[in-house]
């Protein structure tokens, strides 16, 4: 059944889809419709799960983590203030291995307050064991809801997932989606079943004080688990595809890569306008692809290697930065890549910051730039795209 | 049987906190938690934030507790049991009773905006709140939870006399503040009204928030063997009333008739032994006008219902 709807309302669909049986969520621009939807699909009797409306989003993700180590499907929503609040619930939603799922608004972080699309939010929780998806479709944004569900809750995993989408860009623009057949996702995504939950009937004891000798154990595993989640994501996507006639690509999706001789790598909706200027460049004979990256952890290091034997040229747009550092997607690029023989030309583009817009005519640029770098060598490792670096004033 | 009275045994001989908690000898929250689950029985689930609780049921793999137990970061116990409670309504599990049991500074301090927010949405939860005045599992500091005038790691005293110059949060009013259905305080130097107050609690639906006065050897600067005098000395001089509140109508449960000097209280803990006589003078003058306002409060609010 088509719907037209926004990505916020592809997130609040897409929980009732997986049937979360709790929800525990506080709002945020530009996160708040997700809240309200899910609001009015519980009053109107459509979904039914337990909507706690909690006092703030640090309580939201306790919440969900306490939810599902009792048994129960948890689904959260929330973007930037409300993603770094629950900082310290992250790491711990990974360390109680609780497969709680959770829409993201990606939204710059104050000071200086700005509510538009940037990636910082989430990339600053690089390290706290979720999974990120980066979507760039509002219909990507409610199937990945659905597959997190199903990679995160397998029992050898037991892991959290971010669902992400850009500020605005996503979360409120219209897209047809389709909301997927109950009867086909019931078959796809079966009931949250965890082997140990709290049960009066069998009395175990969660997170317990543990030595020295124990903690690293736990961290292993965890370790363990998210390198399974790369095979997961790929079989889930697979089953998906089968179900539901549509995928996106698993953890790296490759468009015009091929015989690129410039590519770029980025992540969220700048993807789609890349491709559609990638289209443009190549009708005027310029061969250039697009990298999209849509799983940031787990990190495709197989797909990043694959591509550095497609193309000589990497350009990695960040939206997003570490100070005193390449981009977070850079980085990561840089470090799949140690080692390999033919190491292609990297360069780091800072970008898009607090909504700045990336239009078809910057990423133009962009990708011209990239592609001079064949005649001129690397001109210089980072560089921040359209600041002028007094303000513009 | 005979015609002799039978005394009425009113603690349950069930135990359900085994041998082998790592807490300091003589600390009263381990009588708290024992008494809490005779109390409210095996059907219940519990969570825990940091705290000396967090670490006295044992190191991994091992436990002293047979109920759930669940270890929830320090500041997040009214999330917890919020969300443990949503997850069996979704299941349809009406028969269990959700505890949160965390101490003074995870509840008064650093928790209080997760179990405000709990209460508010009238949650069917119980909330405990052991009371060892301080934050002891990292080494006696002073939480808003410590009476006036003691001692702690943060509150030196030192030359400056910088002992804790606040008066004491009263977490119960807050409570009534938010219109709970029922909230109280206990002491574990009494046993039986524990029992009878958890127990009272566990069958109100609804939020439920309990304090239990929970001496802390270490933390007081007092001999072990003194934890359950020093109770009933704090019930006697009225520094720690013992009394519930239903719906907003007060009830004293332990009235002494006349109120012992809050100085041979005192006295009984290292943590008040810098106390020079006129601050003695002016802790009693609080504590007799606190017991004042009490009095009639319960007189009051009885008013209300028996109108
Ligand atoms: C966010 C956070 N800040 C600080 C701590 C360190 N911490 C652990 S327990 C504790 C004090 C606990 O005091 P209280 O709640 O009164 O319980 P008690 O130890 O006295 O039983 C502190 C400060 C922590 N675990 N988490
Ligand atoms: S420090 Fe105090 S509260 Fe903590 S275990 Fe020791 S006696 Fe008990």
């Amino acid at each position: 059944m088509k719907i037209m709807m926004t990505g916020n309302y592809a997130s609040a669909y897409g929980a009732m889809a997986a049937k979360a049986e709790v929800v525990a969520a506080y709002p945020i621009t530009p996160q708040t419709s997700i809240v309200e939807k899910i609001a009015t699909l519980v009053s109107s009797g459509e979904m039914k799960c337990q909507y706690v409306k909690v006092e703030s989003e640090h309580s939201a993700m306790a919440a969900c983590i306490s939810a599902s180590q009792t048994g129960a499907r948890a689904y959260t929503a929330s973007s930037a203030h409300g993603l770094t609040l629950m900082h310290e619930l992250l790491i711990w939603a990974s360390g109680a291995r609780t497969p709680v799922v959770m829409s993201n608004v990606n939204r710059a972080m104050g000071p200086p307050w700005s509510v538009w699309a940037d990636q910082h939010d989430t990339m600053a929780q690089r390290d706290t064991g979720w999974m990120q998806v980066y979507c760039d479709s509002n219909q990507e944004v409610l199937d990945s809801i659905i597959m997190a569900y199903k990679v995160g809750e397998r029992a050898d995993i037991m892991l959290p997932s971010m669902i992400i989408e850009d500020a605005f860009i996503l979360s409120h623009t219209m897209e047809p989606v389709d909301y997927p057949d109950p009867e086909l996702v019931e078959g796809y995504l079966p009931s949250f079943d965890p082997r140990f939950r709290l049960d009066v009937d069998e009395p175990y004891g969660f997170g317990s004080l543990v030595m020295p000798n124990w903690y690293m154990e736990f961290r292993f595993k965890i370790n363990e688990a998210m390198e399974k989640t790369r095979g997961a994501i790929l079989e889930a996507e697979k089953e998906f595809e089968e179900t539901f006639g549509r995928s996106y690509g698993g953890l790296m999706d490759f468009y015009k890569c091929e015989d690129a001789d410039a590519v770029l790598v980025l992540a969220g909706t700048v993807a789609s306008t890349a491709k559609h200027v990638a289209d443009k460049l190549r009708s005027d004979g310029k061969k250039v692809g697009v990298a999209r990256l849509r799983c940031f952890r787990p990190f495709p290091y197989d797909e990043v290697r694959q591509l550095a034997k497609m193309t000589n040229i990497i350009g990695v747009c960040d939206r997003s930065y570490t100070f005193g550092h390449w981009g977070p997607m850079a980085t990561e690029v840089k470090g799949a890549l140690y080692g390999l023989a033919d190491v292609p030309t990297v360069k780091n583009y800072i970008m898009g910051l607090g909504g700045k817009d990336l239009t078809p005519e910057v990423l133009e640029k962009v990708f011209v730039k990239t592609l001079q770098l064949k005649d001129t060598g690397l001109d210089t490792e980072i560089e921040w795209i359209g600041v002028t670096g007094h303000g513009g004033w | 049987m005979g015609g002799g009275r039978l005394a009425k045994f009113t603690i349950p001989e069930e135990e359900y906190m085994n041998s082998g908690h790592v807490g300091c000898l003589g600390c009263g929250a381990c009588h708290a938690m024992r008494y809490t689950l005779k109390a409210l029985g095996p059907r219940t689930i519990m969570s825990i934030p940091a705290c000396c609780w967090a670490v006295m049921p044992g190191v991994f793999p091992l436990k002293c507790l047979e109920i759930p137990l669940l270890n929830t970061a320090f500041e997040t116990t009214g999330a917890s049991i919020s969300g443990i409670r949503a997850a069996l309504d979704a299941k349809g599990i009406e028969d269990v009773t959700v505890v949160g049991f965390a101490g003074d500074g995870g509840t008064a301090d650093i928790g209080i905006q997760a179990l405000s927010g709990m209460v508010e949405r009238g949650t069917d939860v119980m909330y405990i709140m052991y009371d060892n005045e301080a934050y002891m599992n990292t080494g006696i500091q002073r939480s808003s939870s410590t009476p006036i005038g003691a001692w702690t790691t943060t509150t030196p005293v030192g030359t400056t006399r910088d002992w804790k110059k606040m008066p004491k949060k009263n977490m119960i009013e807050i409570m009534v503040a938010h219109k709970i259905p029922y909230t109280a305080s206990i002491s574990v130097g009494y046993p039986e009204d524990m029992i009878k107050k958890l127990r009272k609690a566990k069958e109100i639906r609804g939020p439920k928030f309990i304090q239990i006065y929970a001496p802390c050897p270490t933390g007081w600067r007092m001999a072990p063997e003194l934890t359950i005098e020093v109770c009933r000395e704090a019930v006697a001089c009225a520094a720690y009333p013992l009394y519930e509140v239903e719906n907003g109508v007060y009830k004293i449960t332990r009235k002494p008739k006349e109120l012992k000097p809050v100085k041979d209280y005192m006295a009984m803990q290292g943590r008040f032994r810098h106390l020079p006589q006129e601050e003695l003078d002016d802790i009693q003058r609080k504590v007799t006008q606190e017991w004042e306002i009490l009095l009639k409060k319960e007189e009051f609010t009885q008013s209300l219902v028996s109108e």
